[in-house]
């Protein structure tokens, strides 16, 4: 279960339409709940894809030093690194079998839906830790 | 060593909640075992089902990612901090793109790799890569043969070639993609018919042309990896200052005599050309083989390791020639291996580079006709006056100034054979009160003993046969041999 709030929802949709045809990326910061189930979205960090191109050739959308850079902000507001979001123009918001063999467990991987240019589903989902498969996640609206 | 090394967030439930984990080791590998040895359900996070470290996980020592330095390799010291940092993937588009660049392989394509299939390291996926990767590959003379051969046999699905020369007898010493039946021919039609005969599911792009500043970056936007393969400075200087703005790999050979050398220049990864030689050395300093030789086995020895880098390239293996410039000498049969590094201060792909386009690589190895080290006074004659002043009966001694093994190849009537490296101390041997044409090869030798010989204060008129004995054998006597 990851907690976020319409703004960042809101966000993560608009980002994902500015950037239509090409897909969005960023980092979801917040922190880890106590007992280890949840997490809290409580702020993104969007990573300019000013490299559509290579983007596209690599299929990395977010390069470890980006990631590094992202880490580091998070810290300096005493933040943590709890999931990433991308777009998926055109495609339903599922994660394929590219995106498990590329997966991290633990983290939250949100995907929205982009038609024609418009935010549609937005789904989150985890991986299981034997990396067998993604679960859905439960998004749990918070104001 | 004690090093440390940090775990991220993500991973932490699979160290007992650890953040930070102290370990003794010599190399980032070692740190890595140990980590995956303590933490069992860690080890499939980090390496997969063929034990290797997974693509998308990278490794940082102090900063820098082992990946640009000697992967599991790398040394760590104590005190040295390991970072494990995810790059992240995904995306619908990149996936359907990702679909559509792999292509399939047919049951005859599925016979034709069963050697690469059954190995894990490439396995259906590898061979799929290879298929869908292109390669420019610069010249197919000696480097070229053997590359082209062996990357169009392992099925790299387009091959460019790139040359302007015809197959002449004495490339056939060593440039076996070409035949005795090609004699006459352009080398990249040769090597296309050569190349198809191996394997016809590869295309093949063959460009007739000098590779120049004008369409270097143009040929080379279609192509995943740059193979240079060429034999001159201006060109290998070009070769890497396009691949390094283009950002694309430059897998390096070069032969001479009994010696050769490969690396791999990926300037966003490692060193480029110019960080191992920033100036190309002054021009006639370094003979080409045509002058100076080159045993025909060695080009196939260094373009098989090109081929093997290439292809390792494509498949995403670790252990490239990245910082590492290999030295192979076939005459004692040794390989030795540099450390290279990046240099800050590279003129291109340093921290503030001063070359941001192509330049005139002519005129930056000292080539260019105005800059050309060629002393204006040297007095020329061409074969056919020679022979005319000849034949009228004119006094003339000729001094070769070759070597006495090229001596024995081809000779021209009526010389005297003195070597460059002793015309200054033989200097006594020539009449100064006769007239004196001196040649060698080409011209270039010849040249320099009338230069050698004017500073030593040699009286006598000096004059240098333009195009050498090759030129005596093209204009007045084909018997004698060219070599």
């Amino acid at each position: 279960m990851i907690k976020l709030a319409a703004q960042q929802q809101n966000e993560i949709a608009a980002h994902g339409e500015r950037d239509y045809p090409y897909e969005c990326c960023g980092l979801l910061l917040g922190s880890f709940s106590e007992d280890g189930g949840g997490k809290v979205c409580s702020e993104i960090y969007p990573i300019s894809n000013a490299r559509e191109e290579e983007a596209k050739r690599n299929r990395f959308l977010i390069r470890p030093e980006e990631l590094m850079r992202g880490e580091k902000y998070a810290a300096s507001k005493s933040l943590d690194v709890v999931g990433f979001y991308h777009s998926h123009p055109d495609h339903p918001a599922v994660p394929s079998a590219y995106d498990l063999d590329h997966a991290w467990p633990v983290y939250s991987y949100i995907v929205v839906a982009v038609k024609s240019g418009r935010a549609e589903d937005l789904l989150s989902w985890e991986m299981q830790s034997d990396r067998s498969r993604f679960s859905g996640e439960e998004i749990l609206n918070v104001s | 060593m004690s090093v440390t090394i940090t775990i991220p967030t993500a991973l932490r439930q699979f160290a007992g909640g650890l953040s930070q984990f102290e370990v003794e080791a010599g190399t980032a590998g070692e740190v890595l075992n140990q980590l995956s040895t303590q933490f069992a359900d860690l080890r499939r996070h980090l390496y997969d089902d063929k034990n290797r470290l997974r693509s998308f996980v990278n490794v940082y020592v102090n900063d820098e990612d082992i990946r640009h330095q000697s992967g599991a390799e790398t040394p760590v010291k104590d005190g040295d901090t390991l970072m494990i940092v995810p790059s992240i993937a995904g995306g619908a588009t990149a996936e359907a793109d990702l679909a559509a660049e792999l292509p399939s392989l047919s049951n005859e394509e599925i016979a034709r790799y069963s050697r690469h299939l059954i190995m894990p390291e490439v396995g259906v996926e590898g061979q799929k890569r290879l298929k869908a990767a292109s390669v420019l590959m610069i010249g197919t003379g000696g480097l070229g043969a053997p590359l082209g051969m062996y990357l169009a046999a392992a099925g790299v699905g387009r091959l460019g070639i790139v040359d302007f020369d015809v197959v002449e007898f004495s490339n056939l010493q060593r440039q076996i993609i070409h035949g005795t039946k090609d004699i006459g021919r352009p080398k990249i039609e040769s090597a296309r018919d050569r190349l198809s005969d191996i394997n016809p599911h590869v295309e093949i792009e063959t460009h007739e042309t000098r590779l120049t500043s004008d369409n270097a970056l143009r040929l080379f936007r279609h192509y995943d990896i740059i193979v240079d393969g060429t034999d001159n400075f201006p060109t290998r200087y070009l070769v890497n200052d396009a691949c390094v703005l283009s950002g694309k790999p430059n897998v390096y050979g070069s032969i001479f005599r009994f010696e050769g050398q490969a690396s791999v220049f990926w300037a966003p990864r490692g060193a480029c050309y110019r960080c191992l030689y920033p100036e190309p050395p002054p021009p006639g300093l370094v003979p080409s083989c045509a002058e100076g030789g080159v045993l025909g086995v060695l080009p196939g020895i260094v373009g098989a390791i090109q081929a093997n880098e290439t292809i390792k390239i494509i498949l995403g293996a670790e252990g490239i020639l990245v910082n590492r410039l290999l030295l192979f000498d076939a005459w004692a049969m040794k390989f030795r291996e540099l450390k290279l590094r990046k240099d800050p201060q590279c003129p291109i792909c340093g921290d503030s580079p001063t070359i941001t386009e192509l330049i005139d690589y002519e005129a930056f190895c000292g080539l260019s006709p105005n800059q050309q080290a060629e002393p204006p006074q040297l007095e020329e004659i061409t074969a056919t006056e020679l022979k005319r002043r000849l034949d009228c009966g004119d006094d003339i001694q000729i001094i070769d100034v070759r070597e006495p093994h090229e001596y024995e190849i081809a000779r021209l009537p009526g010389t005297k054979l003195i070597p460059l490296s002793h015309v200054v101390n033989r200097m006594r041997e020539i009449d100064p009160a006769r007239e004196t044409v001196l040649h060698c090869k080409g011209g270039v030798r010849s040249a320099k003993a009338i230069e050698a010989l004017k500073l030593a204060a040699f009286p006598g008129r000096l004059i240098n046969l333009k195009g050498g004995i090759t030129a005596w054998s093209d204009e007045i006597d084909a018997s004698v041999p060219k070599y």
